[in-house]
């Protein structure tokens, strides 16, 4: 097991297109629910097209989609541009979702109440009305955390060396398939372990009062 | 003169029809591992309500490794574990296996939330009219507490099913290895991954937009 040193690093690579994609994910997905709940025509067309595609096929699929099917009209991704997209495109459409569930739970008079304050529409948005969501959404962009470590996995499929993808080239290099994938395994519980303490202290200290 | 072989044919009306079996063979794995996942999760979730400290310390762990680890590592473990114990399973067989016990591993916290929704006066008054305990689970629990977590349900099912594209990791042919199939003879991958992303779609969506109804009637 001189290799762990490897997996390791691997995990690292790992978790950081997880929180990449996340950033990205958190940004086009509240742009997104935005779009949905406000504009009408070609944009919210666009918005629920994009939602709908994203939480309605694998994230396999996508994944080959950015691959192969972009590889096929001229645009050629590196292994590791393909998983970020991926992954971004599917962590939006699901966090849209999530924000506008957030979005409705906060009530109208809100939005009237910081207006009628003199604040104007972007300052009662990022002040009042998206701090309030993201404590809302707050276990749901948690869960989705998770998600996008346990879908990065995928990347191994297109040649990415994150965890996966290492591992399996150790594997076929040593044959030692099972103890790897173990080895693996073990990585990721931790890593998924890591973050759900992570953010429960983040949560402690966020939301004392 | 022979024009020199090709390798590569395009698309045919046939190879809509490949597709076509192969997403039969996606609803065929899902529908049985959820099924099973269903099944078993439900007696897990019902062991997690009612065990109180002792399934919190053994079943609830083991349900949560399954959770926290990425199907694909699963899959690829499972499928060269079962060898080392003797066992020969083709791929269908472990994927079914492993998509049931992490169907089923999701489906227990669902449930126990369902069982968890129920309130514990009404059980109570279900109990001092005379019936057993398993006529209240069945006729008490089981309507309103499945009503109250049908559509995270749903949510389940849905994944699971969108997995079930990673068994083809372990060469079973389902509809994203056949398209992956085809895309190796026609060099076509844009055009057929769109079929292949279409079906999933057709799959999911309605039913996803049926859960959503469903959810909307029952809450109002």
């Amino acid at each position: 097991m001189k290799n762990l040193p490897d997996l390791l690093e691997a995990g690292l690579t790992t978790l950081q297109i997880a929180v990449l994609s996340m950033v990205i994910g958190i940004v086009i997905g509240l742009a997104l629910a935005l779009i949905r709940m406000h504009m009408r025509g070609p944009a919210k067309w666009f918005a629920s097209t994009w939602v709908e595609l994203a939480r309605n096929t694998p994230a396999l699929f996508q994944l080959f989609f950015f691959g192969f099917g972009l590889g096929a009209i001229g645009v050629h991704l590196t292994p590791y541009t393909i998983v970020l997209a991926a992954l971004s495109f599917n962590c939006a459409g699901y966090l849209a979702e999530n924000f506008r569930g957030g979005f409705q739970a906060i009530p109208d008079t809100q939005l009237r109440a910081a207006r009628s304050l003199g604040m104007t529409g972007w300052q009662a948005y990022s002040r009042i009305i998206i701090p309030q969501v993201f404590r809302i959404v707050y276990h749901p962009l948690t869960n989705q955390m998770v998600w996008a470590v346990l879908m990065s996995s995928l990347g191994m499929l297109v040649g990415f060396r994150e965890l996966s993808g290492e591992t399996q080239a150790l594997a076929s290099r040593t044959y030692r398939i099972f103890e790897y994938f173990a080895v693996t395994a073990v990585i990721y519980y931790a890593i998924v372990k890591f973050i759900l303490g992570a953010s429960r202290l983040l949560a402690a200290r966020l939301f004392k009062y | 003169m022979e024009p020199t072989i090709s390798f590569f044919s395009g698309l045919q009306i046939s190879d809509l029809w490949y597709l076509m079996e192969a997403a039969w063979r996606t609803v065929l794995i899902s529908a049985l591992s959820i099924t099973i996942g269903t099944v078993l999760g439900v007696v897990f979730g019902w062991i997690l309500y009612e065990g109180r400290w002792a399934a919190a310390l053994t079943l609830g762990p083991l349900l949560d490794v399954f959770r926290s680890v990425p199907l694909i590592i699963q899959l690829v473990l499972f499928y060269n574990f079962a060898p080392i114990i003797g066992l020969n399973l083709d791929p269908f067989f472990s994927g079914v296996v492993i998509l049931g016990i992490y169907c089923a591993s999701l489906v227990a916290n669902v449930a126990r939330g369902g069982m968890e929704a129920v309130s514990r006066p009404m059980r109570r008054a279900a109990r001092s009219l005379g019936m057993s305990y398993w006529q209240d689970l069945r006729y008490i629990v089981l309507p309103i507490g499945g009503r109250a977590v049908f559509p995270s349900w749903v949510g389940v099912a849905l994944g699971v099913m969108k997995d079930s594209a990673l068994v083809s990791v372990l060469g079973y042919i389902e509809l994203l290895k056949a398209s992956q199939i085809l895309i190796t003879r026609t060099q076509e991958p844009l055009l057929i991954l769109t079929i292949a992303g279409a079906f999933y779609f057709a799959l999911s969506y309605p039913i996803s937009r049926y859960a959503a109804s469903i959810e909307k009637r029952w809450t109002s």
